[in-house]
C-alpha cells in the first residue's frame, strides 16, 4: 500500500532523507527550514536506518562536515536558507572541485543580507552561475510541491552519485512551510562498507595494499595540472547539461505565449494560466525543474513557435536572463517579479501578462 | 468543487491545527489540500493565519489572495482579511473582541459565540473546535467520519483521549452558528 501523508516540504525532505539511505545530516537551524533538523532529531534517525543526525556549531561547519563525509563515499546532506547558503560557499567550492556527491538543500528567503525569512527566489544566480569562486557548477533541483521535496532526494543522491557532484535543492519558504499530501517513497538500506569501497573507488575507507592512496583535495599548486581538472570538470558539466535537463511543460502544445517559472512561482502560474485561459488568452507554462542544466532547449524549441515568453520570479530578474539566452532574440521576453519576500499573487501575474505581453 | 479558506486570529487560538484538522479530513476523503500558514515573527505571540484549500482537482498555486470563506477569531484579522473574500463568498466571526463588525453588503456573514460557549463549559482547549463544526454546518466539506479520522491522523496518540470532546465541540459549534447577513 502506498504510504500517504500530509505533511510540510520540509518534513518531507527530512522523511526522504531516511528513506533515501542517508548516512548523515549535518545542520544549523535558520527559518524557514528549520523543521527538517526538528523533524529528523525527533525522529531518531539512528534507530531506524543508523543514520547520523548532528547540530553543527555553524553552517560553515556544517558544510566542512558535510564534506568530509562524502570524502568517505557517505551519503550526506545539509539544510540551510540564504544567509546560512552564503557562508557554505567556500566549502560547497571545495566539495565542487574535489568532485564529491552530497546534497544542499536552500530553501531561500528574502534577500540581501539578513533580510527577510518569508519566501523568496533571489538566490537563483548565486544558486546557478557559481556563489562559490572558481569554474564549477552545481546539478539545481527545483521543486514545486511536497512531493518533490520528497522525491528529489533519492533523485539528487542518485545524480551526485552518478557525476560525482553536489545537487542543490532550491526550494523557498512556500514549498517548505506548506503541507500537503505526499506518497513516500520505500525505505533504501544505507549503503555497506563492501558497497562503497566497490561503488566508490575514490573515498577514503583505509587504504589497502593493492592500490594507491586515495587523497581528497581541491589544492593543486601546479597550473598546468590544474587547468586539467577544471577542463575536465567542464567536460562533465557539458554531459549533464546534454542528459539532464529536465523540464515540465502545461498547456503548451497551443500555447501564443509562455509563463517560465519554477518552484512556488510555477504553481502560482499554473492559476494565472487557467484564469487566463478562462479569458481566451492562450498562456502555457514551462516549467524548469532543473535550474541548471537549464531546458534551454525545449525553450529554444518553443521560441520557434510562440509570440513570446515571461518569466515570473521572485526575484527582480535573475532566471529571465537564462530564458533570453535560450529564446535568442527571435520573440520577446518579458519579466514580472516581485521581491523581498512578497508572493505574487495569481491576479498579479494575470495583469502583468495582459499589460506586458499581449 | 475547491473551497478556498482562511482562519485567522492571534496565535494560541489554534487556527492553525484547526486548519491542519480540516486539510487531514480532506485527505481522509481522498480530496486535494494545502495547507500553508504564516510563519516566523507572526506566531510568536502576535496573529496566525493559515490557508486551507479543499479541492477535488489538483491544487494550482497555495497561494491565493481571495477566499471562498474567511474565518476570522479577532479584530486584526477581520480588519485585514474581509476584503479579501469573495462577492458572494461567507465570513465566519467569533463577535468577541470584535469592536468594528465586518461592513460589507455582498457576503454571507455568519457569527459563532464560540469563546463565550468554551468559556461556559470549560471547554476552551476545543475552542477551535466549536468554531470548525460551525463552519462544517455552513460549508459540509468533508464527511463527520472523515472528521473523525482526520482528528486520529493529526492528534498524537496520546492525545487520542481527547477525540470524544473535540467531536463534542464540532456538534455544539453546528448548533450555535447563526447567519446574520445574507449576500445582497
Amino acid at each position: 500500500m502506498e504510504d500517504l501523508r500530509l505533511m510540510k516540504g520540509n518534513e518531507a525532505f527530512a522523511e526522504a532523507a531516511i528513506r533515501a539511505g542517508c548516512d548523515g545530516y549535518f545542520g544549523y537551524p535558520i527559518t524557514p527550514q528549520s523543521e527538517v533538523m526538528e523533524y529528523l532529531m525527533k525522529e531518531r534517525p539512528e534507530n531506524r536506518t543508523g543514520m547520523v543526525v548532528l547540530q553543527a556549531e555553524s553552517e560553515v561547519s556544517s558544510i566542512n562536515m558535510v564534506y568530509a563525509g562524502a570524502g568517505c563515499g557517505k551519503r550526506v546532506m545539509t539544510s540551510t536558507s540564504s544567509p546560512g547558503y552564503s557562508l557554505m560557499q567556500e566549502g560547497i567550492s571545495y566539495i565542487a572541485a574535489a568532485e564529491l556527491p552530497c546534497i544542499v538543500l536552500n530553501v531561500v528567503r528574502g534577500g540581501p543580507g539578513l533580510g527577510t525569512i518569508q519566501p523568496s527566489q533571489s538566490d537563483y544566480f548565486q544558486a546557478t552561475k557559481g556563489g562559490g569562486h572558481g569554474d564549477y557548477r552545481l546539478i539545481v533541483l527545483a521543486p514545486s510541491s511536497v512531493q518533490e521535496m520528497s522525491d528529489f532526494v533519492s533523485m539528487g543522491f542518485d545524480l551526485a552519485f552518478k557525476y560525482r557532484n553536489p545537487v542543490l535543492i532550491l526550494a523557498d519558504g512556500v514549498i517548505g512551510q506548506t503541507m500537503e499530501k505526499v506518497v513516500l517513497q520505500p525505505q533504501r538500506p544505507r549503503l555497506t562498507e563492501e558497497e562503497i569501497r566497490k561503488n566508490t573507488p575514490w573515498a577514503t575507507v583505509g587504504k589497502s595494499i593493492d592500490r594507491e592512496h586515495n587523497i581528497v583535495t581541491s589544492l593543486d599548486l601546479q597550473a598546468a595540472s590544474q587547468e586539467k581538472h577544471v577542463l575536465h570538470l567542464q567536460e562533465k558539466y557539458r554531459q549533464i547539461e546534454a542528459a539532464e535537463a529536465r523540464c515540465e511543460m502545461i498547456k503548451c502544445e497551443d500555447a501564443e505565449y509562455v509563463l517560465v517559472a519554477y518552484g512556488s512561482s510555477a504553481r502560482i502560474c499554473q492559476k494565472a494560466v487557467d484564469l487566463l485561459r478562462a479569458k481566451g488568452v492562450k498562456v502555457g507554462l514551462l516549467r524548469p525543474i532543473t535550474l541548471w542544466p537549464f531546458p534551454s532547449k525545449e525553450v529554444k524549441e518553443l521560441a520557434t513557435r510562440v509570440k513570446g515568453f515571461m518569466s515570473v520570479e521572485m526575484s527582480l530578474g535573475q532566471m529571465v536572463e537564462d530564458v533570453k539566452l535560450a529564446v535568442e532574440g527571435k520573440v520577446k521576453v518579458e519579466f514580472f517579479g516581485r521581491c523581498g519576500g512578497i508572493v505574487p499573487a495569481p491576479e498579479e501575474v494575470v495583469h502583468a501578462v495582459e499589460t506586458k505581453l499581449l | 468543487m475547491t473551497e478556498e479558506i482562511i482562519i485567522a486570529g492571534f496565535g494560541g487560538q489554534g487556527v492553525l491545527s484547526m486548519g491542519k484538522i480540516l486539510a487531514y479530513s480532506g485527505v481522509m476523503e481522498n480530496k486535494e489540500v494545502s495547507w500553508m500558514p504564516s510563519y516566523g515573527p507572526e506566531m510568536r505571540g502576535g496573529t496566525a493565519n493559515v490557508t486551507v484549500i479543499i479541492s477535488d482537482e489538483r491544487i494550482s498555486s497555495p497561494v491565493i489572495t481571495k477566499y471562498d470563506t474567511a474565518i476570522i477569531l479577532n479584530q486584526q484579522s477581520l480588519d485585514k482579511f474581509e476584503s479579501a473574500v469573495q462577492p458572494g463568498g461567507t465570513l465566519i466571526y467569533d463577535p468577541n473582541g470584535i469592536t468594528h463588525k465586518p461592513t460589507r453588503k455582498d457576503i454571507n456573514i455568519y457569527t459563532i459565540e464560540a469563546n463565550d460557549a468554551a468559556n461556559k463549559m470549560g471547554m476552551n482547549k476545543v475552542f477551535n473546535m466549536i468554531v470548525l463544526g460551525g463552519f462544517l454546518k455552513i460549508k459540509p466539506l468533508v464527511q463527520p467520519e472523515f472528521i473523525h479520522k482526520g482528528l486520529e491522523k493529526s492528534l498524537p496518540a496520546r492525545h487520542h483521549n481527547m477525540i470524544p470532546e473535540n467531536e463534542k465541540a464540532i456538534e455544539l459549534g453546528r448548533t450555535l452558528i447563526k447567519q446574520e447577513q445574507k449576500a445582497e
